[in-house]
């Protein structure tokens, strides 16, 4: 299947009256207005909605607003806020603020990159975790900080990450 | 009215608030007398009941405020007492947070901090009690007449952390429950917008900013009222005013604490702004990533509306108001004005050329004003007391007070506000409380990314906008980090530098290229031998060279503020710490420790037993030696992890 | 208003950006962003100058002029500048300029060396990107970008078609269509106009070089060529001639020493597809309809019709463009002439466009199974050809074309430039209403160089509203206006490129408006010069009508050869346009 296909494939099953819930034309519904400047806060409602910006969700936004994909796109790419993967089960945020830094956040970022395989912005292939990197979680005192689907864990080092990871794994049903 | 806002009772209304505020409240009413008695109650001079107030920002939260909160609540039931517990924003000093007063009737109000979970029962159970652990208290508020003081409790203005400062934008931060229009209105706040409006024309509000030398707190330091003159001269019917509280500085947290703390008091800010200027729209650009800060400017702005201080015939004045809130979706570049604007617009936030400057041709074509959170905050007052007032405080150039985010190697990291002119020197040993475990001042570091470093030797610059400029910095949003001597001036400029790359637009070239070469020297200087490829050893000398060059066609040719300020965080240690890039580059040697990669492993073969523990460690082998003989470290084999190190029981692993 | 640049008086417009007062005054300032008659974006800074009273450098191409201003535009500060700007470019360039498409055509080659640049100064991490090949028009090599934005203003704010923008941010930037798919499946129309906007080799046509060569070097082949018109005023650019110069006799001489069989005029073809779409045009009057009619040689124009207008289609002309008609004709009636199957005939068209790569390709476009046109060359892809062999277009003795498609008109000449077919299309359909010729046969406000151009012209007894509009952002706002009712017109002519195909995406880099200018004017001087001057009066034209078609313009076998037909094109979710693999 080309990726066209795939795209309007999956567009029907959200259009359409399929079983999937259309989130998307939700969050679409509650912006009649149809200017540009609604374009960041549709998309902000959609990744809220959704966890991400999808291909076919993009282009529906795009539809909705009148405007070119690229153009969605464009802008989507453009701010850090938004990512194009579905979050993992499990979504690790790694405070880079100037007091994480000073205490070691670069190997603990470098550590979780090579523990998942992934880069930051990136799921691993079993849909376990996403890693993204913040810009500051405002718990500076607790530097440097991890934090794992909203639970924050300070002081963490490399060595500690095996163990985080494994946590977690324990914990998914 | 849909809920938003509290109830007065005693019978008054919102209806007489706002008469109140217009001036068209009869002088003859019985309903004056009884809402300034109302507000009074609201200022808390005087409680009736234990109240206890927990700081719930952000900083709290982080610290464990919410269990705390729950800790209080759960003591106050246990023991039956009818007390108030009152959420309120930070009080900036953040290294005890989480922090919680205590204010019994007839007394003054105590802050204890940090007072985690467990410390409950100890603690606030026993300032209720009328025993508070004097160890444990930080200080107490000033008591107004009638109210009986502690003894043996420090006054606040008599704790270090607060006596060099001067709070105006900070008064009720930490004081008042953010959420609550009704304590903001008892701290005088719309007060003063409902005066300027009745009473004064735009030009001569933009005449009183001017006079006040106000200028921007968000980095450039433009007059603030020169600015609002000029768009409010330009032509056009439709003008903005666009509030930046887009804080992305990492290290800076001054907005935040002011919109989670005192929304009203830059919501007021707005309006006058947006009166001086002529517009009727105002849009907060704030941070996605600041949730909490986001709720309640939210809530505020419902409650403002509701009140009739903002929306439209404002008081009857005939003046519309409508303030937008525009969650920015993350990006440092939109703390510039032209970015933002098109971030709002929804675009990608690239800069523009200016001129035609944004007072001119701003949002979507139209005269636009974008002032900082920090420099609305200060309106309110400066308007209050008037431009003279305001002037007298601070140096020459750079009037009033400025808020700055002191983190680091610093003993009380916070939220602080001192006169413009106050030595640095006061800021980090005063304020700040010195450099913790016996370490000394090596550097601050002022204005974030696009800042510099200031060395310990001219400590006694003074914080104004010509004083930093002068010794290489500058006075950015106010973020403010101390470093001592175990901080890596070249691994600082490296952070600071990736920052920037990757943080850069990427529409000017000597900034999307520029800035990536630059973080690519650093880290060359910073690399082992060992991952060394190619002509990286000759790239490593010429390094220092190119940086220079490279930073100066950097800040000479960029198109936006970001750009030509990206090289000072390189510049300005490069200015102050040379020798240390020199031993870096030369002598491959990091004497903060910190560049691990340059770290030299050995093993004192004279201490060394040969207990093999070392070499069985090592995750790449660089380890030889025979059982009971002393071992050796294969420098080209060693990658620095320092794991040998950890394993030898006698220490006989040295690193240098 | 008066400003000192280096030293020197010079006079300013009031209003004016500085870069324009220099460059005026014939002080040379590099630019890789800025464009003619477009709003400074200040992206790639080389334009910095030293102005006095000023802190930093100054960017000249935003910096209105003062009077009184005092400017060093070459100061060592303002030219260390420029070279690290250069230098730090080419640090993230792949080193590989000699096997370039632009290769001694390339605005940052240029940069390089007139800064002296002899130093590898800065080197470290690359952009890595693929080239995208997918588009049967254009082929992208991000690598080679230097992101100054050129061909994503040109895209959006020209031809208001926004197929591509900038994407990511920082060091990672790239333009790139949306989701990062192959520009096929963008909504691009393969103008080509990015091409000309490109200052490097980061956009290029897709080449058929090696098509064409190994058609010609297959004893069993008979390669057909055909010449556009516009190809014939603007190739001597290439050859070092002023621009508009008509080298069509040349041409003929190079193309038959490259090797080509038979040499035929597009002309012809432009000929053919008046008397049709003329006739088309007094049929509908008849019929009451459906009006506007729409041209349709334009296939970057019908490509946006198919796409975002799918109620225009029965408005657009049915009639397929010159080359298709050409290549039809050539295959069916050539191949009997002789007597050969038409898979042995190998037809190349030349072309100052890009889309018509595209066209060839389309099935729809063919009247058998085979496509009508087996490669098209743009004309740079043809200077480039004739370089390699050796030749020099200044050098060869005119030639004429051959029979049967080589006669020509004027009047099929003028397709080259906008305004053109319109004023073509109004000679025939005013003699085939009347019986008579056009007293004046120019429609002079067909000929000027505004961007949309309406004229009334009276026709037998009936007064004709028609429009001609080249740029496709032009034309996106002249069809919305029409499809509002605010804007009542008979028959519209359209072409994707500004100023029409003489300034289309397969012609020489480089061309201001001036130049382009130039080019109309080239085409309007064969116009005005001896010879025949109306599609009708085309001898070669009327045999084929009499002897072949054995009918008249609109016959059954014109329609199965000439015209087509149009399909709304699929859309993946709303901008990502479904197209069938075509072409190469």
């Amino acid at each position: 299947m080309d990726a066209v296909q795939e795209v309007n494939q999956r567009g029907q099953e959200q259009d359409g009256s399929g079983t999937v819930p259309d989130r998307v034309g939700e969050v679409l519904r509650r912006f009649p207005t149809r200017g540009r400047d609604a374009l960041i806060p549709l998309l902000q409602a959609v990744q809220e909605a959704e966890g991400y910006l999808s291909q076919d969700a993009m282009t529906r936004v795009a539809r909705h607003l009148s405007l070119p994909p690229s153009k969605v796109y464009g802008v989507a790419t453009f701010y850090n806020q938004f990512r194009f993967q579905p979050k993992g089960r499990w979504h690790i945020q790694v405070c880079r603020g100037t007091a994480c830094h000073v205490k070691g956040s670069a190997a603990l970022l470098q550590a979780l990159q090579r523990a998942l395989k992934v880069e930051p912005g990136q799921t691993t292939r079993d849909g376990m975790f996403s890693l993204e990197v913040v810009a500051c979680i405002g718990a500076c005192g607790l530097a440097p900080v991890v934090a794992v689907s909203g639970e924050c864990h300070g002081g963490m080092t490399p060595d500690r990450v095996p163990g985080l990871l494994n946590a977690y794994r324990r914990r998914t049903p | 009215m849909n809920g938003s806002l509290e109830e007065w009772g005693n019978g008054i209304s919102w209806g007489d608030v706002r008469a109140w505020l217009a001036g068209t409240l009869p002088a003859e009413s019985p309903k004056g007398p009884r809402l300034e008695g109302a507000l009074r109650e609201l200022r808390r001079e005087d409680v009736v009941r234990p109240t206890i107030f927990v700081g719930t920002g952000t900083c709290g939260l982080g610290a464990g405020a919410d269990r705390t909160l729950q800790a209080i609540r759960a003591l106050l039931a246990e023991r039956g007492i009818d007390g108030d517990v009152v959420e309120v924003g930070c009080i900036g000093l953040c290294a005890a947070e989480p922090m919680v007063d205590v204010q019994l009737p007839g007394r003054s109000r105590i802050s204890f901090g940090p007072v985690l979970e467990a410390d409950v029962p100890a603690v606030i159970g026993a300032a209720l009690d009328g025993i508070p652990p004097g160890d444990r208290a930080l200080y107490q508020f000033a008591a107004p007449e009638g109210i009986q003081s502690w003894e043996g409790i420090p006054r606040q203005s008599e704790h270090p952390f607060f006596r060099s400062q001067l709070r105006f934008v900070l008064r009720d931060c930490g004081v008042i429950h953010p959420e609550s229009l009704r304590e903001a209105l008892a701290r005088g706040t719309w007060a003063t917008y409902a005066r300027v409006i009745r009473t004064r024309t735009p030009a001569e509000v933009c005449d009183e900013v001017a006079r006040s030398g106000l200028r921007g707190r968000g980095g450039g330091g433009f007059p603030t009222g020169t600015k609002w003159k000029a768009a409010l001269e330009a032509p056009g019917d439709q003008k903005y005013l666009v509030c930046n509280a887009d804080e992305g500085d990492p290290g800076a947290f001054m907005d935040r604490a002011v919109v989670e703390g005192d929304p009203h008091r830059l919501l007021e800010g707005i309006a006058i702004a947006a009166y001086a200027i002529g517009a009727r729209k105002a849009y907060v650009y704030i941070r996605a990533e600041y949730p909490l800060a986001v709720a309640r400017l939210h809530r505020a702005i419902d409650q403002a509306r509701e009140l009739g201080v903002i929306g439209h015939d404002v008081l009857g004045h005939g003046v519309d108001l409508d303030v937008m809130v525009k969650q920015g979706a993350g990006a440092f570049v939109c703390g510039e004005e032209t970015a933002l604007l098109h971030s709002i617009e929804g675009r990608r936030g690239m800069p523009r050329p200016r001129p035609p400057y944004p007072a001119t041709r701003g949002l979507w074509g139209r005269p636009t004003v974008i002032n900082n959170v920090e420099t609305l905050a200060n309106l309110p007052m400066l308007l209050q007391n008037g431009a003279e007032a305001f002037a007298a405080v601070g140096t020459s150039g750079s009037k009033g007070t400025k808020v700055f985010a002191l983190s680091g190697k610093v003993v009380r990291t916070g939220l602080v506000e001192v006169a413009m002119g106050t030595p640095l020197r006061e800021v980090v040993f005063d304020i700040g409380g010195g450099i913790p475990g016996g370490h000394s001042l090596k550097a601050v570091q002022i204005g974030g990314p696009s800042g510099g470093c200031i060395p310990a030797s001219h400590m006694d610059t003074p914080v104004d906008y010509e004083s930093l400029k002068g010794v290489g910095a500058m006075m950015g949003s106010g973020g403010l980090v101390v470093m001592d001597e175990t901080t890596c001036m070249v691994d600082l400029a490296k952070f600071f530098m990736d920052f920037i790359q990757r943080e850069s637009c990427g529409k000017c070239i000597p900034c999307r290229e520029g800035t990536r070469r630059m973080l690519e020297i650093l880290q060359r200087i910073t690399r082992s031998r060992r991952n060394e490829t190619g002509t990286d050893t000759l790239q490593r000398f010429q390094g220092v060279m190119y940086l220079e060059r490279l930073g100066g066609v950097i800040q000479d040719t960029s198109l936006c503020g970001l750009g030509q300020s990206a090289p000072n965080p390189v510049l300005s240690t490069l200015r102050w710490f040379r020798e240390e890039y020199e031993e870096h580059i030369f002598d491959r040697k990091c004497r903060a420790g910190v560049c691990t990669e340059l770290l030299q492993y050995a093993i004192d073969a004279d201490r060394c037993t040969g207990c093999t523990r070392c070499a069985k460690a090592c995750p790449t082998g660089a380890i030889l030696g025979a059982p009971r003989a002393p071992h050796y470290i294969v420098p080209d084999k060693c990658i620095g992890c320092g794991t040998c190190r950890v394993e030898c029981r006698i220490g006989a692993v040295t690193v240098a | 208003m008066q400003i000192t640049v280096n030293g020197k008086a010079m006079e300013a417009m009031p209003g004016e950006m500085l870069l324009q007062a220099l460059r005026r005054g014939g002080v040379r300032i590099p630019t890789l962003c800025a464009m003619e008659g477009m709003e400074p974006t200040g992206a790639c800074r080389l334009c910095v100058v030293e102005v006095e009273g000023q802190r930093g450098l100054v960017p000249s191409c935003a910096c209105p002029v003062r009077d009184g201003m005092v400017v060093q535009t070459h100061s060592s500060r303002a030219v260390r500048a420029r070279k690290t700007i250069v230098e730090l470019l080419l640090a993230n360039h792949p080193d590989d300029c000699l096997y370039c498409s632009r290769n001694g055509d390339c605005d940052l080659q240029r940069l390089a060396a007139d800064l002296g640049v002899r130093q590898r100064r800065y080197s470290g991490e690359r952009t890595q990107a693929k080239r995208d090949v997918s588009s049967p028009s254009i082929v992208r090599e991000p690598e080679k970008c230097i992101l100054c934005g050129r061909c994503v203003r040109t895209c959006e704010e020209i031809q208001g078609v926004a197929a591509i923008d900038f994407t990511g941010r920082g060091a990672r930037t790239m333009v790139a269509p949306p989701f990062q798919m192959g520009i096929n499946l963008s909504s691009c129309v393969d103008c080509g106009q990015c091409i000309l906007a490109c200052p490097t080799g980061a956009l290029a046509e897709q080449s058929h070089f090696k098509d064409v060569f190994d058609a010609i070097a297959d004893p069993r082949k008979i390669v057909v060529v055909q010449h556009a018109p516009a190809v014939s005023v603007t190739l001597g650019e290439l050859f070092g001639m002023r621009p508009g110069a008509d080298v069509a006799g040349a041409l003929h001489a190079a193309l038959r020493r490259l090797g080509f069989d038979r040499v035929f005029d597009t002309s012809f073809a432009a000929d053919l597809t008046v008397m049709e779409e003329a006739h088309e045009l007094v049929e509908r009057l008849a019929r009451g309809g459906p009006l506007p009619l729409f041209t349709s040689c334009c296939p970057a124009w019908v490509d946006l019709c198919e796409q975002e207008w799918p109620d225009l289609l029965p408005h657009l002309s049915t009639c397929k463009s010159p080359q298709q008609m050409l290549g039809s004709v050539v295959k069916e009636h050539l191949a009997r002439v002789e007597g050969v199957r038409p898979e042995d005939l190998f037809v190349v068209a030349v072309m100052p466009c890009t889309a018509k790569k595209f066209e060839a390709g389309l099935p729809e476009r063919r009247t058998g199974v085979a496509p009508d046109v087996d490669a098209v060359l743009t004309t740079r892809e043809l200077a480039r050809i004739i370089r390699m062999r050796g030749l020099d277009l200044r050098d060869m003795e005119p030639e004429d074309p051959e029979d049967p498609f080589g006669e020509r008109s004027s009047a099929g000449k003028l397709f080259g430039a906008s305004g053109g077919v319109m004023e073509a299309a109004l000679r025939t359909a005013h003699w085939m209403i009347t019986g008579e010729d056009r007293a004046d046969r120019r429609v002079r406000e067909m000929r000027s160089s505004a961007a949309v151009k309406e004229a009334v012209v009276q026709v037998g007894d009936r007064e004709l509203r028609v429009a001609a509009v080249s740029g496709l952002a032009q034309a996106r706002r002249l069809v919305e206006e029409i499809r509002a009712g605010r804007a009542r017109v008979d028959f519209v002519e359209v072409m994707a490129c500004p100023g029409g195909c003489v300034n289309g995406g397969g012609q020489p880099i480089g061309a201001d408006r001036e130049a382009v200018k130039a080019r109309v004017r080239g085409l309007q001087e064969i116009d005005r010069g001896e010879g025949v001057h109306e599609a009708h009066r085309n001898a070669s034209v009327r045999r084929l009508y009499d002897e072949v078609f054995q009918g008249g313009p609109g016959c059954p076998e014109a329609h199965r050869l000439l015209h087509t037909r149009y399909a709304p094109r699929q859309w993946g979710m709303g901008g990502v346009r479904a197209r069938e693999e075509v072409g190469r």
